[in-house]
């Protein structure tokens, strides 16, 4: 994907031609913004000033504000809403060269494992149309599989860049907290979101993260500070890696999985990397923790949906059931699920028991993973227990469907940095990503060891 | 009337006079077009984040010192959570168990008000009421305008210290006072940038313990805080003499019908929600900041007045009327300095405290227009008896519209007082001269008799000098003459 | 329900009946974190140990207002037209 070799137009109409081949199939996208790209890669073409992501197109997921351009979350109540100003990450991705090719398919308000959970239906896995891509950033995942976007990005709450981008075979990277801005970026659960990459290989992710981490004086959780380099090679001799125990041996991890985590380990140490095991008990309440902590931000962060100011509203004689009425129409099973959890997990009663608890349980998950820190450079752990799954397989039982998340969620919880790579695939021939994660700002060492199971990883399978 | 007590605790919301708002860079203007001072982040766009103003942090340490609270090492923003139309977010970003500052007090007539906390929060936007004469109730619809939502307030919430109307208002003006000296807020209650809510119960007088409160909201001046508080008071002992319990709520201030109306609606008791704001990070005051916030704090107004008794030797009455009108202490305090030999500190003050606070009051001019060098210059004049008091009086007058020197308006009219002993002497024995046998008249009176012709003799001397002559002085010298 | 009225969520009975089996259900689950003692243990809010993050007072225009209420599903006189309220703010 390099830039400057090829004219940024031609690199646009490849990827729209295939747009227009594939995209009908899969729904990657809920708007593509044709003319508007065209536009932008003529420009980059005309300019002598080329940025880091020159002419490369980029598929925004679509929560990312986008000014003038709907932004819909793809949730029924934003249907309509265009926002007044672009998102901090997508003015950094323009100023970059990037040409914003469309805004991808989601989860509704990121609350998913599969993107079925998208008002406007499900986005399909490029490598099996029957299955799902993974959740929630899904359409930008598939975007990337199915080649319609050389690079997206995604958001990343409790897996939601890493579990799709292992179902779809591609890089997916969730930076540490605070590394992207998350000014414009509509929010699920604030202290848990954050914005990465999406990409076909482990330095195109790090090069594209690279062009949009930056401190930003408008999200005060953005960091400042030193950065990691990202060019950190491929070298893992020496670097002591631990494999998370209780995510490999854990229930529900298909034997798949396990086999390619332990194919990865295999691969490392022969690479001259120190693997051993490491146990993170803790970490078996992530999934608890993280459906309080995560619910209860949301229930708090979508209040805002209230008909008044903007997007839909369903009328009614008086404003409490204007909301009511508007809330109940615009919002969809998940989302009511979650906020009506996440309200019941802070009521007068329950907040100890529930959201304080979770907060403790927190506490308890970012002192494992700092004892593991004492060891090991970086751990390694299956992204997804499973390989993608048969579209509405899951959409009965909404806590099958949570426990697509217990090996990602300890990492939001924590603030740490995680990726998936690509290692291997499952008989049927569907993708396996093996996660690595590392300490905060320790993004060096986990591109390095990406890149090293990148090289190690059998020959991936087309999409 | 029963014995009762009235046991009430006042939160006090404060608009902060930052040039930004709390969390975003719109203006903190009060009275411009509706929605116009509004951005993503106070009208709460989906992906907005808020970003604390630095100098919202300043004014609360600022309000933290004048009122001796402790302000902790860290402290939290919290959200709470609650629907209403004014309120973007339908949540208030608040603080809650982390608050800025806790443990204060205020001084207030000699007693003590305990201050619990004083925390930083968002102000909301404002609804207008449309059909139903306007008010809430009736209505057909509303209109919501967000330039005050993302407003920086501070609420400042009182022990339940005060136990009168009067103490009340007493507090509250004291508070205003404070908060103006150190320049944090225009505490204008008129245009709702101090907003006041009363927790009021009642006991026996003498009884230990607390009763169950009722809030009274809906306060829009002082003097609807003092009729809401003693219309409570009476509601509540009747309530209680009845045998009826009082039900802890939230009250509404209907200043038309004089009552408190139950604010319950048939929604069950509030639940806040409140949990950390993660957007925010917390607050954690540094050494330096507190350094410059000490080093840059005014006199506050109880020590300005218990200056002006001590250095002044005025009454602390009168020292109360110069710090509690705006401007009025500083126009004293600038012509006491420009005095040069002729009067004194307590001669300005009284001269200050009536007749300029009468111009200021009948002009609505700040005294901060007025040149206290003149008044300074115009008590001099007294002070040497150039003029009489009264004359003096004429000339502040003009002296206030007109920015003349009274020196000159002195000059100009003529109105030098004669106060030459030899003079006054001459004039004394001209009339003396022309009432031939007066002497002997007066001599032989009675006390009474004396008195009248006294005054007769001293009118005509005053008429002689065309009324100029400075009466302190012809009275001493008529005195020796009369050999009284 | 009272958690529906909190969240403000109209929701039909058979919305509440399988909501009420499904919270059910992921609360259980949700309830493990009970089982850990905690006590001594110091809630994390945050990923990050940030602390003091400030602007400067500057004031700077906002939002054109055309473009604000153009956004609005119904606006009136300048501001936001909204159905009658029926009670003060809390
Ligand atoms: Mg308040
Ligand atoms: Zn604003």
């Amino acid at each position: 994907m390099r830039a400057g070799r090829r004219r940024a137009r031609d690199v646009l109409e490849e990827h729209l031609a295939r747009v227009e081949e594939r995209e009908p199939r899969i729904h990657a996208f809920n708007l593509v913004l044709a003319d508007a790209a065209r536009a932008a890669a003529d420009a980059v073409d005309a300019s002598d000033d080329k940025g880091p992501l020159a002419g490369v197109p980029v598929a925004l997921k679509d929560n990312m504000c986008t000014r003038g351009v709907p932004t819909t979350c793809s949730s029924r109540i934003l249907e309509d809403w265009r926002p007044p100003y672009d998102a901090t990450v997508v003015a950094r991705v323009r100023a970059a060269g990037g040409v914003v090719i469309g805004k991808t398919n989601l989860d509704e308000f990121a609350m998913g494992s599969s993107t079925e959970n998208s008002a406007f239906g499900p986005t399909r896995n490029p490598h099996d149309l029957g299955r799902v891509p993974g959740g929630s950033s899904g359409g930008s995942a598939a975007a990337v599989a199915a080649r319609l976007a050389p690079l997206a990005l995604g958001s990343d709450t409790g897996g939601s860049i890493r579990q799709p981008a292992a179902l779809c075979g591609v890089v997916g990277v969730k930076p540490t907290y605070g590394a992207v801005s998350r000014y414009g970026l509509v929010a699920f659960a604030s202290s848990l979101d954050q914005i990465g990459p999406f990409a076909e290989s482990v330095d195109d992710a790090a090069l594209f993260l690279d062009a949009i981490w930056d401190h930003d004086p408008c999200d005060s959780t953005s960091l400042a500070g030193a950065r990691p380099s990202l060019d950190s090679g491929s070298d893992v001799r020496g670097l002591r890696i631990g494999v998370i125990d209780e995510m490999v041996t854990g229930d529900g991890i298909e034997p798949a999985v396990r086999a390619a985590v332990s194919a990865a380990a295999d691969g490392l140490a022969s690479a001259g990397a120190k693997v051993d095991t490491v146990s993170l008990p803790s970490t078996q309440y992530g999934i608890s923790a993280y459906y309080l902590i995560a619910p209860a931000e949301a229930s708090s962060n979508l209040a805002r949906y209230d008909g008044v100011r903007y997007g839909l509203r369903v009328d009614a004689d008086d404003v409490a059931l204007m909301n009511a009425a508007t809330r109940d129409a615009g919002f969809g099973a998940e989302v009511k699920r979650r906020i009506m959890l996440g309200t019941y997990a802070l009521s007068a009663g329950y907040y100890d028991a529930f959201y304080g608890q979770a907060q403790r349980v927190r506490t308890l998950i970012i002192r494992d993973f700092a004892r593991a820190y004492e060891r090991f450079d970086a751990l390694l752990a299956p992204t997804s227990p499973t390989v993608a799954f048969e579209i509405g397989s899951k959409t009965a039982d909404p806590l099958a469907m949570y426990l697509c998340d217990v090996c990602t969620v300890p990492v939001n919880l924590t603030g740490q940095p995680g990726m998936s790579v690509p290692f291997g695939a499952s008989d049927g021939g569907l993708p396996i990503g093996v996660q690595v994660i590392a300490p905060a700002l320790g993004e060096a060492v986990m591109f390095r060891v990406g890149r090293a199971l990148e090289q190690l990883a059998p020959e991936a399978a087309p999409a | 009337m029963s014995d009762y007590e009235t046991v009430i605790g006042l939160e006090v919301h404060v608009e902060l006079a930052t040039a930004s708002k709390l969390f975003c860079g719109c203006p903190n203007e009060f009275g411009v077009e509706p929605n116009t001072n509004v951005c993503p982040v106070c009208l709460g766009l989906p992906g907005s984040l808020p970003v604390l103003n630095e100098k919202a942090v300043e004014y609360a340490l600022r309000v933290a010192e004048a009122l001796h609270l402790h302000v902790p090492e860290r402290s939290v923003f919290s959200r709470k959570n609650y629907f209403y139309p004014d309120m973007p977010k339908n949540y208030q970003t608040s603080q809650y168990d982390l608050p800025f500052a806790i443990d204060g007090f205020i001084e207030v007539d000699g007693a003590r008000i305990g201050i619990t906390r004083a925390h930083l929060e968002e102000d909301t936007g404002k609804t207008s009421h449309m059909g139903g004469a306007g008010r809430i109730h009736g209505a057909d619809f509303s209109l919501v305008d967000y330039n005050r939502a993302g407003v920086p307030l501070l609420e400042i919430v009182s022990e339940p210290d005060i136990r009168s109307s009067d103490q009340a208002k007493r507090y509250v003006d004291e508070l205003r006072l404070t908060l103006l000296a150190v320049g944090v807020s225009d505490v204008k209650m008129e245009e709702g940038s101090m907003r006041v809510d009363a927790n009021v119960s009642v006991r026996p007088s003498g009884s230990p313990e607390l009763g169950t409160r009722a809030e009274i909201k809906n306060l829009n001046s002082l003097r609807s805080l003092v009729r809401a508080i003693e219309y409570e008071g009476e509601r509540q002992w009747a309530l209680v003499q009845a045998g009826e319990p009082v039900v802890q709520e939230t009250r509404h201030w209907d200043e038309a019908s004089g009552r408190t109306i139950s604010g319950r609606s048939k929604e069950e008791a509030h639940d806040y929600r409140y949990f950390p704001e993660p957007d925010l990070v917390p607050v954690a005051p540094t050494e330096e900041m507190r350094a410059h916030v000490r080093a840059t704090m005014p006199e506050l107004p109880a020590a300005r007045r218990a200056r002006y008794v001590r250095e002044w030797s005025i009454k602390e009455e009168d020292a109360r009327i110069l710090v509690d009108v705006p401007g009025l202490g500083e126009y004293a305090e600038r012509a006491i300095a420009s005095l040069d030999g002729g009067g004194t500190a307590k001669d300005v003050v009284n001269w200050v405290r009536q007749d300029v606070l009468a111009y200021v009051n009948e002009t609505g001019l700040s005294p901060a227009v007025l040149s206290p060098e003149m008044l300074a210059e115009l008590v001099a004049l007294v002070s040497a008896g150039t003029i009489s008091r009264n004359q003096a009086k004429d000339v502040l007058d003009e002296s206030l519209r007109e920015e003349k020197w009274p020196r000159d308006i002195v000059e100009v009219k003529g109105l030098a007082q004669v106060s030459d002993e030899s003079s006054l002497t001459s004039a004394i024995d001209a009339v003396l001269a022309a009432n031939p046998g007066f002497l002997e008249e007066y001599r032989a009176a009675d006390d009474k008799a004396r008195k009248k012709k006294r005054g007769f003799i001293m009118g005509e001397v005053m008429k002689a000098l065309q009324g100029q002559g400075n009466a302190q002085v012809l009275n001493r010298l008529l005195d020796d003459r009369l050999g009284s | 329900m009272h958690v529906a009225r909190l969240a403000r969520l109209a929701l039909s009975d058979d919305e509440i009946a399988s909501l009420t089996k499904e919270l059910g259900a992921i609360l259980d689950h949700a309830a493990q974190v009970s089982a850990l003692d905690t006590h001594a243990v110091e809630p994390t809010a945050h990923p990050l140990p940030l602390v003091n993050v400030l602007r400067p007072d500057e004031a700077r225009p906002g939002l054109a207002r055309d473009e604000v209420l153009a956004a609005a599903p119904a606006a009136e006189d300048g501001r936001f037209r909204v159905p009658r309220i029926l009670g003060e703010a809390p």
